[in-house]
């Protein structure tokens, strides 16, 4: 508040001083940072001019089948695959993190293992092995009474259908990095903050849970929403287990009617869409778990636009104060 | 005085590796008393206030607060150390507030008060949130109820730490240098709450550098160095005629 009322006294105080006497100071001019954007702006429309005026690539093709009912059921099952693996990958990874700083050796190597090997692996081989499980275990499980004839019995086929290989192979791949994305959260938290918990009587896990884990979230949700995006994107390798998500319709789309390039355009389209959504929405859980670590939470983009238009149409002494108090909005200006 | 001592230290010894940082510690502390503790830093009096609520496990010795050994059993001539939800039962009874305040900055003031109330003790919400409100009215914080940790002042969290660790209806308050992190203007207010706690016949150990705090409000003072207990007694008669050379020289540096 009161400096606020600071710096209208000042802006006030100096007004009748500046004409008179103030000597002006010029801000050094910067000419190649204007050659360098019209450079880069003409490349850009060159590439782009060049691409959507291209004689091969048929735009209308692109807009028939953008919201044609099978590339919809893909972008459907693309948004099922990434959420599941995403849930598999966060819920593991948290266990695996926290087993990762037990004290108890085992537990801690078995975590170690784990990421050790779920990381090393490409993710495309994974999937390939649980589509392939038939082959390790062609007698597949279940329940018998030995001596009897009574039991049930289950394929490895049926047991793992293509779609739960794929989720097991994106989701268990997935859980060795949200491990360490975890971990670092965690490591991240000051130790003061458990042993103050502890001294109030907290137990262990009512420590992570309450006290540690919400505090370790401002770490985590960065790269979580990184991966969750990466994950939308790798779930096109669901295609090798011919699965129908978002790639594999439009593949089999452009094989039959060899539209390759206009289906590959749907596709990405539909991807960068998913993707900005995503982009969006990770601001606003990043703004939440922001509480106490800012004075004050910054402004969602729709505020930071009112309050633009706010500051242009202000009259001068007012726009002075606004563009005062918000400093952040000046930090990204071109 | 005939009333069991709240605590009760004999022979602790703790060693961090090979460096022995208590080396026998022997002392009591009746109830509603003040004892101030002090000490060059590394003298170990930070660590011995830390093994009383078991934040620091003990090597040797027995450490008991309201006749009960604090984080282990006695079976016939060892201590073996408790599972964690007896150690948490037995902290939840005593209270601490550290140099750092620690307070849990994702939550506002009340939260945090509000917080092992709820969750330990398994208060209802309503009832400590009351409770909350009326302690952290009593350390003149009425109106930053909720106010995220960072937007108070140094001085104001350390007493929203005062206020959390009173929520709990501890037996002992600890004290860890409550001070020593604050802006020198800041000190008086932290002091003050202090110093009404000790009025209300709170039992106290506080580790500080405020000599002046010592003398005023402390029932005893000890001084520690190297480890051990050099020098104990009634704060005035120590801070006045020591009788230890340590002990002259650590006050002639500080008063």
């Amino acid at each position: 508040m009161s400096d606020v009322v600071d710096v209208s006294a000042t802006a006030g105080s100096s007004q009748p001083t500046s004409p008179a006497g103030a000597v002006k100071a010029v801000p050094l001019r910067h000419p190649w940072r204007w050659i360098a954007a019209v450079i880069v702006l003409l490349v850009a429309a060159e590439l782009i001019y060049t691409i959507v005026t291209a004689k091969t690539l048929r735009w209308d093709i692109v807009g028939r089948y953008l919201f044609q009912g099978l590339i919809l059921n893909g972008v459907g099952l693309t948004i099922e695959l990434t959420a599941i693996a995403m849930a598999i990958g966060v819920a593991l990874g948290i266990v695996l993190a926290v087993m990762r700083l037990s004290p108890n050796p085992v537990v801690a190597g078995a975590s170690w293992f784990y990421i050790w090997f779920f990381r090393g692996t490409p993710v495309l081989v994974q999937i390939f092995f649980w589509y392939n499980l038939n082959s390790l275990f062609p007698q597949g499980a279940g329940l018998d009474i030995p001596g009897t004839a009574i039991g049930f019995h289950l394929d490895t086929n049926t047991l793992v259908p293509p779609i739960v290989a794929v989720i097991l192979g994106l989701g268990l791949n997935e859980a060795a990095y949200m491990a360490e994305i975890v971990r670092a959260g965690i490591i991240s938290v000051e130790h003061g903050q458990t042993e103050a918990a502890q001294a109030l009587g907290m137990r262990r896990l009512q420590v992570m849970r309450r006290i540690v884990l919400p505090q370790a979230m401002r770490v985590i949700i960065p790269p979580t929403g990184n991966e969750t995006i990466s994950m939308l994107k790798t779930s096109s390798l669901a295609f090798i287990a011919a699965v129908p998500e978002l790639f594999t319709r439009s593949e089999q789309i452009s094989s039959s009617n060899f539209d390759i390039i206009e289906l590959l355009f749907v596709a990405s389209i539909w991807y960068l869409f998913m993707t900005s959504l995503l982009t969006f929405g990770q601001y606003y859980v990043e703004r939440y778990f922001a509480r106490g670590a800012q004075r004050e939470l910054p402004l969602t983009p729709l505020q930071r636009f009112r309050r633009m238009l706010f500051t242009f149409h202000a009259p001068p002494a007012a726009a002075a104060i606004a563009a005062a108090s918000a400093v952040d909005q000046r930090g990204d200006g071109p | 005085m005939t009333a069991a001592p709240m605590v009760k230290a004999e022979a602790v010894h703790k060693r961090f590796g090979r460096l022995e940082v208590l080396r026998g510690i022997d002392l009591e502390v009746q109830p509603r008393e003040v004892m101030c503790l002090i000490g060059p830093s590394g003298s170990g009096k930070s660590t011995f206030l830390r093994c009383i609520n078991h934040l620091e496990k003990i090597d040797a010795g027995r450490l008991s607060v309201d006749g009960e050994l604090v984080g282990y059993a006695q079976r016939g001539d060892k201590l073996y150390e408790l599972p964690d939800g007896e150690v948490c039962r037995k902290r939840s009874e005593i209270g601490m507030v550290f140099q750092r305040f620690n307070l849990f900055p994702h939550m506002t003031a009340l939260e945090n008060v509000i917080e092992a109330p709820i969750h330990v003790k398994g208060e209802a919400r309503s009832a400590a949130e009351q409770r909350g409100r009326q302690l952290l009215g009593r350390v003149g914080l009425a109106d930053k109820v909720d106010c995220y940790p960072n937007q108070i002042s140094g001085g104001q969290q350390q007493r929203v730490a005062i206020a959390r660790a009173l929520a709990m209806q501890p037996k002992l308050m600890l004290f860890d240098e409550p001070t020593s992190a604050l802006d020198p203007e800041l000190v008086g207010e932290v002091l003050d709450a202090m110093r009404a706690l000790a009025l209300d016949g709170m039992t106290m150990i506080v580790v500080t550098h405020e000599m002046g705090f010592a003398r005023e409000v402390g029932d005893s003072l000890v001084f520690m160095d190297g480890g051990v207990i050099v020098e104990a007694g009634a704060p005035r008669e120590v801070l006045a005629k020591p009788r230890h050379e340590r002990t002259k020289s650590f006050l002639s540096k500080v008063l």
